[in-house]
């Protein structure tokens, strides 16, 4: 009994204490301020805006010379990609086809995402390894490939605005709620709902599911 | 009050048309004594000094499996499945919750692991491990999906098995610190609107998500079913957004960044958009909407006995609770409401049943799930309808199991 007690009380103890420390004002002091020294280490975000590009720049002609050394294995000599690696130039009027092609020039909105990107990601397996005029340059090199801007074009802080991507326009925000309206239904159907089901595809005639008994390819 | 199993026995029986008792009269019987098994007459293995627990060596066969859809032959930016054919209950037991990766799975040391937050607020703050286990916790059960789930599928049937038709899902409870209760310590600035998070893999994977969502219900958790997460769900920190789309729960969490608008970052543009048959995408669909899956039967799971059977699966909405979850045996032309077992909270898997009796008769098995807000599972045909084939993502709609005489289970569509 005496432990039952106990537990209650310590209950109401936590309650009391939780409901001072964290009603409105939740702070408990933890945590040490962090100098805008330490933050430049990890904070090289792009915005569409440009809020956080870089100093430096980089031609189109320097790019080659990067994305032939550290992108071209993975992604093609011209950006059409080197087996299942992304293709990054290309595509452009695919959109609609059977068979769309998202690439930087087909697909990027914003030229910002293509240098936040490389610039936190790539190369892969080696990452934050370019310098900003690298950045630049193989930056400037897909926007050639993709036909953004000719051989001449310097990307830089400078001309960043300058550079207009082709799909820019081709996004909108989720829109389910009114364009899905029709899927919130108060009375679904229950009986003679339709007048047949009748089999209209079979999964293992096309089966793209691997052997259960035999480990994937590749596996160590 | 829910229906007890026994009436729910009753009740299916009665609906089958048949009578239970005649079933069961044709068992057989053995005249000899059961034989004492060895297992029941030496002592077993000795308990160890130290170790963790594993699964009997019977069940080998319950693992994570990749996809190899695609065949892309590399394993780092991957994914691998749940097997939800074998899932009991709600949870997913934690080595078998699916993976996404982009760049591998890191290693960190927990010990030098730091979070940061900056940006617009107030104080920039620096966090450690030891830090942030030094909030009271919380513990929630949420389910998560990527929204590639049943990508393979979106133009037609085409993959033969549920782990891979649905198993880019898992539940678990989660433990760890509301992410708002971080902000706090840190002052956030009245202009900002959206919070980016950044993990600590070779992918720096990046996400936008908005504040309001962030300071609703958004975690940074450390565990997951009762132990520290496993270093491939993020350890020793990563997101739990509820209810939104996988990638957003960023793994290896090391970076907060407040900001007045989103970054549009590469997985929030070129992926996880959705694209439409007029060529135009949907962005930032990050609700996951109402889904449901039969397990049992299903391909990996068939029907070996006739007479009394068990349907079973898991329904989830990411607009809050399931209300509600039909099935039909006619490939959707009749319904009925099948039995919620156990828990059924905001954001979470729930487990249903629904019995009958089963004569042999071709079935064509179809479950939908209607949540608290109405959203009643869409037919395939009705998704494809509107977004077309090529969304990729978000795929919610209706799957169709066709059950054969013999029992096998094959994924098919239906009109």
């Amino acid at each position: 009994m005496s432990k039952c007690r106990n537990a209650v009380l310590i209950l109401f103890v936590l309650v009391a204490v939780t409901g001072t420390a964290f009603a409105g004002e939740r702070k408990l002091g933890l945590g040490r301020a962090a100098t805008p020294a330490e933050i430049a280490g990890w904070d090289i975000d792009v915005r569409p805006d440009g809020q956080g590009l870089p100093p430096g720049k980089g031609s189109v002609k320097a790019g080659e010379a990067v994305y032939m050394a550290k992108c071209a294995a993975c992604h093609g000599e011209f950006g059409e990609s080197a087996g299942r690696w992304p293709q990054v130039a290309g595509g452009q009027g695919s959109l609609k086809s059977d068979d769309p092609v998202k690439t930087v020039g087909s697909y990027f909105a914003h030229l910002s995402t293509v240098i936040d990107y490389v610039r936190h990601a790539m190369p892969f397996g080696d990452a934050q390894s370019l310098s900003n005029d690298e950045l630049y340059a193989v930056v400037a090199y897909m926007l050639f490939l993709n036909d953004i801007v000719d051989e001449k074009f310097v990307l830089s802080r400078e001309t960043f605005g300058a550079v207009k991507m082709p799909n820019a326009g081709g996004f909108h925000d989720d829109d389910r709620e009114t364009t899905e309206k029709a899927f919130w239904n108060a009375k679904p159907c229950m009986t003679n709902c339709k007048p047949e089901a009748k089999i209209t595809g079979r999964a293992r005639v096309i089966d793209v599911t691997p052997d259960e008994r035999k480990p994937p390819p590749g596996r160590d | 009050m829910p229906d007890t199993r026994r009436s729910f026995l009753r009740k299916s029986a009665l609906i089958a048309g048949t009578a239970l008792a005649g079933a069961r009269m044709t068992r057989s019987a053995a005249a000899a004594p059961l034989e004492i098994p060895p297992t029941a007459q030496q002592p077993g293995r000795p308990i160890p000094a130290t170790g963790y627990g594993v699964p009997s060596k019977f069940e080998n066969h319950v693992a994570r499996r990749r996809t190899d859809v695609f065949v892309n032959r590399q394993n780092w930016s991957d994914w691998s499945m749940t097997p939800l054919q074998h899932q009991h209950g709600i949870v997913t037991p934690n080595g078998l919750i699916f993976e996404r990766h982009h760049a591998g799975i890191p290693d960190i040391d927990p010990a030098t692991h730091k979070l940061v937050i900056h940006g617009m607020v107030k104080q920039p703050l620096v966090f450690s491990m030891d830090d942030l286990l030094r909030y009271p916790s919380v513990s929630k059960f949420y389910f998560m999906e990527c929204s590639g789930n049943t990508l393979a599928d979106w133009t037609k049937a085409a993959s033969t098995t549920v782990q891979q038709t649905h198993g880019l899902l898992s539940c678990a409870q989660w433990t760890g610190v509301p992410v708002s209760w971080l902000l706090d310590e840190a002052g956030v600035a009245p202009d900002a609107r959206w919070v980016l998070f950044e993990g600590a893999d070779g992918s720096n994977h990046t996400r936008s998500i908005p504040l309001n969502k962030v300071m609703d219900d958004v975690l940074l958790v450390y565990a997951q079913n009762g132990e520290m997460l496993r270093p491939e769900q993020g350890y020793p920190a990563r997101l739990v957004v509820p209810g939104w789309q996988g990638n957003m729960w960023v793994k290896w969490l090391r970076r907060l960044k407040l900001g007045d608008a989103p970054w549009f970052a590469r997985e929030e543009t070129s992926k996880y958009t959705d694209l439409l048959a007029n060529g135009t995408a949907r962005q930032f669909t990050f609700v996951m909407d109402a889904k449901s899956i039969i397990t049992s039967p299903s391909p990996q799971a068939p029907l070996r006995h006739k007479g009394f059977t068990v349907i079973s699966g898991l329904a989830w909405s990411g607009r809050g609770k399931v209300a509600r979850v039909d099935v039909s045996l006619d490939g959707g032309r009749n319904w009925r409401a099948a039995r919620i077992d156990g828990l059924a909270l905001d954001k979470a898997c729930v487990r249903f049943y629904a019995e009958t009796e089963w004569t042999g008769e071709q079935m064509l098995l179809q479950s939908r799930a209607i949540d608290e807000t109405g959203y009643v599972q869409p037919a395939k045909d009705a998704l494809r309808k509107i977004r077309g084939v090529n969304s990729i993502y978000h795929n919610n709609g209706i799957q169709t199991w066709l059950v054969k005489p013999d029992g096998e289970v094959e994924n098919v569509e239906v009109s």
